[in-house]
């Protein structure tokens, strides 16, 4: 069943909007030549973080289609009846996100970095900081999802929740202090299935 | 015999209102109850507490494997019926023959009619193989021929050692032990 669950929400995931958050992080990249100019030094320099607040707005898109459309539909509830924990769905959950954001992330980062004129090598460090944060950033947002599910401008609210808890995934992936990176990002995914699922028992009405 | 469903002294509070107190109910294999009531007496909420979705105040309830069709569908509205159903179980032909929806296998749950949503969910707790089944008005959005089948339905799983918990205000075909929730 928690096989089925990642298998039908990374279809969902591509056969819906899973493209908006890679087009939205182009679009991202590619604004910003033209808001500080074409001056390629100065784009080389400040690339890799353009890169991450990219990926963290990106991050922001889906968050209101990750757990209110099944909340809504009774999916968590029947998902519940079937004897599977709340915790174990919002694993399954971060998973099928992860695999549905992540990987054409790392994969629009590469146009996205020739557009900033970012050379091999930092690109190779932000690629490598970017998968090692993804993980992280991927069981906030569905954590924050569940939290804001069923509210009224959940999008916004999420918003307000998602980026401040992010802030040290940007500080250690931009820095490139990889451990530290790392440490965060393994706090996040294995905290946030816990948040999640009481978050959706507390949603039940 | 052991019953499927125990309510012991339960009492349900919902939004700082007290729906019901010192409730008691037994469902054995075989039985049916009927909960009805007028519009917020609490009988969708004593099936979710039925169903564990929401928890009591006070007092103990025991339950078996069960399985629950309320106004919420769970099918992946995009994905043929047919296909949505066996995401939650595999053995979904029977129970489409029997609530007659059978010959929509391959629509897409998104064009369904409410009444064939509605038989659709039905058809979900029927393949459960779940003992105990947790109807919410079964009878909405039900034609007279759907009404007929789902009696047949739950006649064919109370022979089987079934049995049928159903909250409604309508008058629901067949045998049913009844209980009034007070408003």
């Amino acid at each position: 069943m928690i096989g089925a669950l990642i298998v039908r929400d990374v279809r969902r995931g591509f056969t819906g909007a899973a493209w908006l958050p890679i087009v939205f992080f182009l679009l991202v990249a590619t604004l910003v030549p033209f808001a500080v100019g074409p001056d390629a030094r100065l784009l080389a320099q400040i690339g890799p973080g353009v890169l991450w607040i990219a990926a963290l707005t990106a991050a922001l898109l889906p968050i209101e289609r990750l757990i209110e459309p099944d909340r809504a539909d009774g999916v968590l509830d029947q998902l519940s009846l079937h004897g599977i924990a709340e915790e174990t769905v919002a694993s399954a959950k971060i998973v099928a996100h992860w695999l549905t954001f992540a990987p054409l992330l790392l994969i629009a980062a590469l146009p996205a970095s020739a557009l900033l004129a970012v050379d091999g090598t930092s690109l190779a460090r932000t690629e490598v900081a970017l998968a090692i944060g993804t993980p992280g950033l991927a069981a906030l947002a569905v954590a924050v999802s569940a939290v804001t599910a069923g509210l009224p401008r959940a999008g916004a609210l999420a918003g307000m929740l998602l980026l401040p808890l992010a802030v040290p995934l940007l500080i250690f992936g931009a820095a490139n202090a990889l451990m530290l990176e790392a440490a965060v990002s393994l706090l996040l995914t294995a905290g946030a299935p816990f948040a999640a699922g009481a978050a959706i028992r507390a949603a039940r009405t | 015999m052991t019953a499927l469903l125990r309510f012991d002294r339960v009492a349900l509070r919902r939004g700082g209102r007290l729906l019901f107190e010192e409730l008691n109910l037994e469902i054995a294999p075989g039985e049916t109850l009927q909960v009805s009531g007028p519009n917020g007496s609490g009988k969708s909420s004593l099936i979710r507490l039925a169903a564990a979705l929401l928890r009591q105040e006070r007092g103990r309830v025991e339950r078996s494997r069960l399985a629950l069709a309320d106004d919420a569908l769970a099918l992946d509205r995009e994905l043929p019926l047919k296909r949505a159903l066996r995401f939650w179980n595999r053995a979904v032909d029977e129970p489409m023959e029997a609530i007659g929806i059978a010959h929509l296998a391959d629509v897409p749950v998104r064009l369904l009619s409410s009444g064939q949503a509605k038989r659709a969910s039905l058809a979900r707790v029927a393949a459960s193989g779940a003992p105990l089944w947790l109807l919410d008005e079964p009878l909405n959005a039900l034609d007279t021929d759907a009404a007929g089948r789902l009696d047949r339905m739950i006649q064919s799983h109370l022979s089987g050692g079934g049995a049928v918990l159903a909250a409604s205000h309508q008058t629901l075909p067949g045998k049913w032990h009844r209980m009034e929730l007070q408003a």
